[in-house]
């Protein structure tokens, strides 16, 4: 109460006639009201405006950041996000046929030696053809490479081959970096001998000119001489396995996921509303034998059958198999809302007020659209809702056990599973999608909260 | 509200069902710990080796479907029955063919001859004799076995006819003038018939044990006899085994190690790679993703080709727009298989595809590649672009086709499918569609030619060339592609039936070159197997022919740890 | 009551024959073909396979044996599994999921109570605040995630302290089931939290709560007597749909924890077509969670005084 200080005036006798001071509370329909209820809850305005941020990521993102979520940066495969990007300019691959008397062997036992300078095209090494204390006949070796420096025996690290001959030429997945490379000799049987040499190599990112210019790092015009520094594609968020765009993947992806999130829920509460109204606005047998039916769905085991609707509905060549997903959810999940709609209709039937606009000559179909769907739509609303984050939950799901989307249909649940597998050392590819299911998960839940909160009718025009 | 939250009371009220709840749990908890022992048969925490009890745990990707010689298919049964049984010869550790069952043998183009040895016996005490072979060749050839690979017995004389149930079993080429002799006659001369016997198909199997399981058996560890180095003591389904040294064996000497525990069956790479961690089994296949983290923990990591080529399948139907030349020729000189093994699969081991033989063959003194080396198909853009303009005249195409990719549901394929996708689409501007099926749906669009691509691979069932060599006969079933040339036939024909090994090898050759120079497939990779084994084992032998990994002679030797 | 229990009876054996039925066509819709292996087999051998499971007969033929068949409680042989009995696989792997599920529901229904009770408790200060954020945790992270990281940090635990704290798979003894168990249950417990702590908060609101008080009741009494058992009523309602859906969405931690369920074995089951066990699973499944909706039914009439079963 706050104080005022009164003054004699006040307590004058009104005149008769004179308008009444009116302090009319504003007359606030039932959405106003709610409305004006959610936007008093600072929870679900935040989830609020994280589910239209994530709808603007996945609608608007593609439009800005214009990278094809289908393009493989195979130079960049699996890089987190702020990797260096620095390439240098080299000839293009060639098959390399070592000419061996032309390279000085290095001082070691082995004579293993670096023949040309090493870079992610190709480290090319090259020992001696002569080991010493051995028969020429039995000089085999097998070659390990290790991004760390081996400690002991017996664990050099990768074994990338077993030559019989002098040189070795390493092509396998070359990062930019030092790489430890141990030649081990073999004796007759194909057991390791003590004598092994380890040479540590520092590798660099090359690309050809041709390359540079097919993908659009240098301009046609543009002149470019070997050795001259350039920067590769960028990727904020690093790339994935192939080396596709995080980013770019996660947009799309986030389309495929909240379509299927978003648009389940709303076919099958559609479908549940309209099957629910009319078995409860019907009654009698008809509603028996209605809701009969639904209960023989709901007893459907979701999972179970989701996969093996999944697996009769098919996904056909090119196709990303969302549509099967869709329609697989539908089917089953559309007795829970039709139960829920056609209890709101049994009471909402015996109500007062539908039986005043009855007699006033109402008919059904009025009777049916201008009270009984409004009065339950803050129910069907707040299910809905809840439903989002459930569906998807269930892509997710299928994408772990292998029936998600099919590739190159990217979705944040496939992502996830596909993240998984690098946890440990690309963390970054199992972290984005989690965090946007997560998100988005969390935004629809507490937008449900709030919804629930603001159209229970019970807590009309309080707070 | 505000009064109960200053009232400390219902916190111990809150404390107190706390208790009871922890007490339940426990209580609960106990109960169902031996319930679980009761249900599962024990617990699984055995160690990757424990020394004192001279054992080792392995892990199994899967569990066998059933351990019936006659009908068993699959690499997993192939390594449990492995361990468990042994037929007339099998591979050693120096991957030659050595007696096991079979002390000798002669194989003559009519006839093979073996003599058992007189001390092999089953796990019952009972001897392993001539008669036990005849019955589980007859019983694999019966109709109504339905085996898979009864075809591997079609050398043997009348085994077809059987098979098609023409002629009872008895009809069958097979007698054992005595218990220890067994004589087979040849249906055709097979030069390498004798390195067939090492498949489970060609194991013995027991009559009168076979009878008293009532079509149970191999169904669990009781239902099976076994004449191998260990026995099954339990087989928990879907949940571990354990193989024990079988005392019956003959060749004991062989034989170190006293029980084998599978103690997790899994095919989750990143749940085997952390028991492997936790010292929980001995040995574990690794991903490209789990190489760093190899290295950091500084593991002893191995490498083993298991013989398996995988390649991208053409279909060759009529109809069917691959069955152009020039349109499969732009697709073979666009695809880089070297950049797909080097920067797509990443894993060591794997050799880029360049022939349907795989490099582990062998020719008359030298492996086949190396006494005929495949031609060199170097990836080149504007031959390629070339080959798809004269395509796409022939076809009177305006724009590069559309094809139709048929691929499994595994991880790998997925990558490998979004590779050909992209390379394609970028390089020569032709759309693939992914067609992404679980396993038989694959199968049966492969069969019906559903596919203008498919991914697709093949292992070996025997050690001659030969298990390659006739995929693509017009008369091969699994030549899904159906390919269909009179020139390539001639060449099978004569790898098939004629003797010397040089004319045969050439023939490998000239069928090789045939591939290659018409792009009836493209080989894309050679699988390989990296993995990581426990530093105290010795003798774990991976293989291509034969139980893969076979630890039935690894022993434990910690000291040079 | 009786007589309500009887027609529910019959209800749910109606509803298992819907169950089948879906199934079968269903399953028989699916394009692809059971038999095939990866090496192609004569047009003979085949043939005889599909004697074998009885692929020969028409449809429904087929369809008449197997409902017959369902009816003895027979569900056939696995086709992957050739001398295998699908019961046998049911009764072998089913027990494993139950008990996993029992464990994860006990452990959702416990925690999601005690965390509820104790988020309302605590309104609005830190114990609130840091459960509820576990809560949130618990409800918006994918389970496979969850289940990944869970066992990692195990071997990490176990790799630290050099010894096996807790075993990071596989099944045999109770500390096996621990952490798949947690998994599990994770939202289910996260859910019931939620739900328990608005209870709470509402029952606190109520008349007769505060006619306790004003009665001059101990606290102690009032929490225990009427505001716990009040506001337990509505978790509840949901433990049964809770049951089912744990019981069956076990696959992700069967998976990932190696743990030979009976989950594992209908996805793989689906891989290869293996009709006799996708039809088992599915329609024992299917029979499990109509019992339970029942079973749960007859438990809410024995709590609540306010509801009557035989209404």
């Amino acid at each position: 109460m706050s104080t005022t200080d009164l003054t004699p005036a006040d307590f004058q006798q009104l005149q008769s006639g004179a308008a009444a001071a009116q302090t009319p509370r504003p007359s606030l329909s039932y959405w106003a009201d709610a409305w004006r209820r959610l936007r008093a809850n600072p929870r679900a305005m935040i989830s609020m405006s994280l589910i239209v941020f994530l709808l603007a990521f996945v609608s608007i993102g593609p439009g800005l950041w214009r990278v094809d979520p289908a393009a493989q940066d195979l130079d960049q495969i699996g890089i987190g996000p702020g990797a260096d990007r620095q390439v240098t300019l080299a000839e293009p691959f060639q098959q390399w046929q070592p000419s061996i008397s032309d390279i000085a062997l290095a001082d070691n036992p082995l004579g293993l030696t670096l023949a040309m300078p090493a870079n992610t095209q190709a480290v090319r090494l090259i020992w001696s053809e002569q080991v010493p204390q051995q028969q020429p006949q039995q000089t085999r070796y097998r070659l390990y490479r290790n991004l760390f420096a081996p400690k002991d025996t017996g664990s050099f690290g990768l074994p990338l081959a077993v030559v019989d001959r002098s040189w070795f030429e390493d092509r396998l997945d070359l990062q930019p970096g030092t790489y430890h490379y141990t030649l081990v000799a073999l004796d007759a049987d194909g057991a390791e001998t003590a004598s092994a040499v380890t040479q540590a190599v520092d590798v660099i990112r090359v690309i050809s000119i041709a390359e540079a210019r097919q993908r659009g790092l240098l301009d046609a015009k543009e002149t470019a001489e070997l050795g001259q520094s350039l920067e590769l594609a960028w990727h904020p968020l690093g790339t994935d396995y192939l080396g596709r765009d995080m980013l770019a993947r996660l947009m799309y992806g986030g389309q495929v996921s909240l379509f299927i999130g978003i648009f389940a829920p709303l076919a099958f509460v559609l479908l549940g509303v309209i099957y629910g109204s009319v078995s409860g606005f019907l009654g009698g047998v008809t509603d028996q034998a209605m809701m009969r039916f639904a209960d023989f769905v709901v007893a459907l085991p979701f999972l179970l059958f989701m996969i093996l609707f999944k697996v009769i509905f098919g996904i056909g060549p090119g196709e990303s198999g969302i549509w099967p997903m869709l329609v697989a959810m539908i089917i089953l999940l559309w007795p829970a809302p039709a139960r829920l709609v056609r209890g709101q209709i049994l009471q909402i039937r015996e109500e007062g007020y539908v039986s005043a606009s009855r007699l006033l000559g109402g008919t059904t179909s009025y009777v049916v659209g201008r009270h009984m769907l409004p009065n339950t739509l803050g129910v069907i609303l707040v299910t809905m809702t809840f439903q989002v984050p459930s569906a998807i939950f269930t892509e997710a799901f299928l994408s772990f056990i292998g029936m998600g989307v099919a590739p190159p249909t990217p979705s944040w649940g496939a992502m996830c599973n596909e993240g998984i597998k690098s946890m440990l050392t690309r963390p970054h590819e199992l972290l984005f999608p989690a965090m946007l299911i997560s998100i988005t998960v969390l935004a629809f839940n507490l937008l449900g909260d709030g919804l629930r909160d603001a159209l229970d009718a019970r807590m009309r025009g309080s707070e | 509200m505000l009064a109960l939250t200053k009232n400390t009371s219902p916190n111990r009220q809150l404390a107190k069902f706390f208790i009871i709840a922890f007490a339940g749990v426990a209580a609960l908890m106990l109960t169902l710990h031996y319930a679980g022992r009761a249900l599962s048969g024990g617990s699984s925490d055995v160690s990757a080796v424990d020394e004192a009890a001279n054992s080792i745990s392995i892990l199994l990707r899967d569990e066998p479907p059933q351990l019936d010689s006659s009908r068993a298919t699959d690499a997993i049964s192939g390594m449990v029955l492995g361990h468990v049984m042994e037929g007339l010869v099998r591979m050693g550790l120096d991957s030659r063919l050595e007696g096991a069952v079979a002390k000798d043998w002669e194989v003559t183009p009519t006839t093979a001859t073996f003599w058992l040895r007189d001390n092999a016996k089953w796990n019952d005490g009972q001897p392993v004799t001539a008669a036990d072979f005849i019955f589980a060749w007859q019983t694999a050839l019966k109709p109504e076995t339905a085996s898979e690979y009864a075809f591997l017995l079609f050398a043997i004389k009348k085994a077809e006819a059987v098979n098609k149930g023409e002629l009872p079993s008895s009809a069958l080429g097979v007698n054992a003038p005595d218990p220890y002799t067994l004589v087979i006659e040849l249906e055709r001369p097979v030069p390498f018939f004798d390195k067939m016997l090492v498949f489970p198909t060609f194991y013995p199997i027991r009559e009168d044990f076979y009878a008293a399981t009532n079509g149970r058996f191999g169904a669990d560890a009781d239902q099976l006899l076994y004449n191998g180095p260990f026995q099954i003591s339990r087989w928990v389904h879907g949940s571990s085994m354990t193989f024990e040294r079988n005392p019956h064996f003959w060749n004991q000497d062989e034989i170190h190690l006293d029980t084998i525990h599978v103690p997790y069956i899994t095919s989750d790479g990143t749940a085997s790679l952390n028991f492997f961690k936790d010292g929980r089994i001995a040995s574990t296949g690794l991903q490209a993703e789990n190489l760093t983290e190899a290295m950091r923990m500084g593991w002893q990591i191995r490498q083993h080709r298991d013989g398996t080529v995988f390649f991208l399948e053409f279909n060759h139907r009529p109809e069917r727009l691959t069955d152009n030349l020039n349109l499969r020729r732009a697709v073979q000189r666009v695809l880089d298989m070297e950049e797909m093994v080097y920067k797509v699969t990443k894993l060591p081991g794997y050799e880029p595809g360049v022939s349907l033989f795989p490099g582990w063959l062998m020719g008359v003194s030298a492996p086949l590649r190396e006494e005929h080396p495949p031609q060199k198909v170097v990836p080149d853009l504007t031959a390629a672009k070339g080959y798809l303009a004269a395509a796409m005249q022939e076809l009177n195409l305006t724009e590069p086709p559309e094809l139709v990719l048929l691929a499994g549901d595994n991880p790998i394929s997925n990558i490998q499918s979004e590779w050909v996708q992209q390379s394609l689409k970028a390089k020569l501007g032709i759309d693939v569609k992914i067609d992404k099926q679980i396993f038989k749906q694959r199968l049966a669009k492969m069969t019906s030619g559903d596919f203008d691509l498919v991914l697709a691979g093949w292992g070996p069932d025997y050690n001659d060339p030969l298990t390659f060599g006739d995929l693509f006969a017009s008369w091969n079933k699994n030549n899904r592609g159906r390919y269909n040339s009179a020139a390539l036939d001639a060449l099978i024909e004569i790898a098939q039936t004629r003797l010397e090994p040089a004319v045969r090898m050439r023939a490998f050759g000239d069928i090789q070159q045939h591939l290659i120079e018409n792009a009836v497939l493209l080989p894309m990779y050679e699988r390989g197997v990296t993995y990581v084994v426990d530093p105290r084992i010795r003798q774990l032998k991976r293989r291509v022919i034969g139980p893969d990994p076979d630890v039935s002679r690894a022993y434990i030797d910690s000291s040079g740890e | 009551m009786l007589k309500y229990f009887a027609k529910r009876l019959v209800l749910g054996l109606v509803t298992i024959w819907f169950i089948a039925s879906a199934t079968f066509f269903g399953m028989h819709a699916v394009p692809g073909d059971p038999l095939a292996g990866d090496k192609a087999v004569t047009a003979q051998i085949r043939a005889n396979l599909a004697a074998k499971y009885g692929l020969d007969k028409p449809l429904g033929t087929q369809y008449l044996i197997y409902l017959g068949n369902i009816a003895k409680g027979d569900f056939g042989i696995s086709y992957t599994q050739e001398n295998r009995r699908v019961n046998d696989i049911i009764r072998e792997h089913f027990p494993i999921s139950a008990t996993l599920g029992i464990l994860a529901i006990v452990f959702a229904g416990l925690g999601g109570v005690l965390w509820g009770a104790l988020t309302a408790l605590y309104r609005n200060r830190w114990p609130d605040v840091v459960i509820m954020f576990l809560v949130i945790l618990g409800i918006s992270v994918p389970s496979f995630v969850v289940a990944a990281i869970s066992q990692w940090s195990l071997v990490g635990l176990n790799v630290a302290a050099g010894t096996t704290v807790l075993p990071i798979g596989g099944w045999g003894s109770v500390w096996h089931m621990l952490v798949p168990a947690l998994v599990l249950g994770l939202s289910t417990m996260a859910y019931l939290t939620r739900l328990m702590r608005s209870s709470m908060l509402e029952v606190v609101s109520t008349d007769y709560i505060r006619t306790a008080k004003a009665k001059g009741l101990p606290a102690t009494q009032i929490f225990s007597r009427h505001q716990l058992r009040n506001a337990i009523l509505p978790v509840i309602t949901v433990l049964g749909p809770a049951i089912a859906g744990i019981t069956t969405g076990g696959f992700v931690v069967e998976i990932v924890f190696a743990i030979p369920g009976l989950g594992r074995y209908f996805v793989q089951a689906i891989q290869q077509l293996d009709y006799t066990v996708i039809m088992g699973t599915t329609v024992f499944y299917g029979a499990f969670l109509v019992f339970m909706v029942i079973l749960v039914d007859l438990l809410y009439g024995l709590v609540d005084p306010r509801v009557r079963v035989d209404q």
